[in-house]
């Protein structure tokens, strides 16, 4: 199992960047941590999935105060 | 020719002084409100991503519009570095205002965990506004950590109350080098005001506009009270009498004599 922003998913052995294109997340508008370290956008097509890794998946949302 | 008057942040001149927040507010308005307030510089949050809604509030944001991404949800300093790591990816520049909150009722922020924060991220090449309660030794820390300016509250986050801690701004103000950049809680324009005329470098608010009944006309009136406020300031003002009056009317020429 593999926990991605807070939910346990059967997605160990998957690259990073087909899970995301296949979950619909629009790359531009995203970026991706995996166990705690950056994961830099050209390195999602390189980038496989592992059992156990923790990864979240962040964007811009309007905050101020 | 006048000299225009500017402060910089991060090495970027700014002639606005407003800093606005983008939450609580449908997309469609945040592009009116930006407009109307004349802000260059707009806060961000970050979150974990909804691919459900994927609207993307940046292409709501004119694109000469500087992106403040800020900590918010943050409980420590490793959270904060985390998250403004985070936001650098997102690819926005390298501003980043420090949130650190451990308690949820007031939301006030944790000055020793931000002074760690604003020491690793600078070291990191970020440009650091670190949000803060006003105490000065803290602005100290904070200048010494590499903070580009300090975001001190003016009352509770939200809470429109205004400028609750006035007297410990202006100590900061007054005693330290940095940009003081009034955060939080300021309700009404001419509380804005009033923090400019004490020389405060600008001024952030979000909730004042947002919960307004007419959010774009509202955006008009602070930038009209934070431009009348910093010309008041470089104006100096007037002095104030402890006793009695003081004619500005001749003393000469009465009808009588």
């Amino acid at each position: 199992m593999v926990h991605i922003n807070g939910e346990d998913v059967d997605a160990s052995g998957k690259v990073l960047k087909e899970y995301l294109e296949e979950n619909g997340y629009i790359i531009e508008g995203i970026a991706v941590e995996c166990n705690e370290v950056i994961v830099p956008k050209d390195k999602y097509g390189e980038t496989i999935i592992s059992d156990g890794d923790t990864i979240e998946i962040v964007s811009f949302v309007g905050g101020g105060q | 020719m006048e000299k225009k008057d500017t402060f910089i942040l991060g090495g970027k001149e700014f002639s606005s002084r407003f800093i606005l927040g983008s939450g609580k507010y449908s997309m469609e308005l945040i592009k009116a409100a930006v407009e109307n307030a004349g802000a260059e510089i707009i806060t961000l949050a970050v979150r974990r991503t909804n691919t459900k809604k994927n609207e993307n509030i940046l292409d709501y944001i004119p694109d000469n519009v500087t992106l403040l991404p800020n900590t918010s949800g943050a409980r420590d300093a490793k959270e904060a570095v985390r998250i403004a790591r985070m936001s650098r990816e997102l690819g926005c520049g390298d501003f980043v205002k420090i949130e650190i909150m451990k308690d949820s009722k007031y939301l006030l922020p944790d000055n020793v965990e931000t002074i760690k924060a604003t020491e690793m991220l600078a070291k990191e090449g970020f440009v650091v506004l670190p949000y803060m309660y006003p105490d000065l030794y803290a602005a100290r820390d904070l200048a010494n950590a590499g903070a580009a300016a300090v975001m001190p509250l003016a009352s509770p986050i939200g809470s429109n109350k205004g400028l609750a801690t006035k007297e410990f701004i202006q100590i900061l103000i007054d005693e330290t080098d940095l940009p003081v950049i009034v955060d939080a809680g300021i309700g009404r324009p001419s509380q804005a005001c009033e923090a400019m005329e004490m020389g405060a470098a600008a001024i952030m608010a979000n909730t004042a506009i947002a919960t307004a009944g007419d959010i774009p006309l509202m955006a008009g009136a602070f930038k009209s009270a934070i431009e009348a406020g910093r010309s008041a300031y470089l104006a100096g003002l007037g002095r104030v009498l402890e006793r009695g009056a003081s004619a500005s009317d001749p003393l000469t020429g009465f009808l009588r004599d």
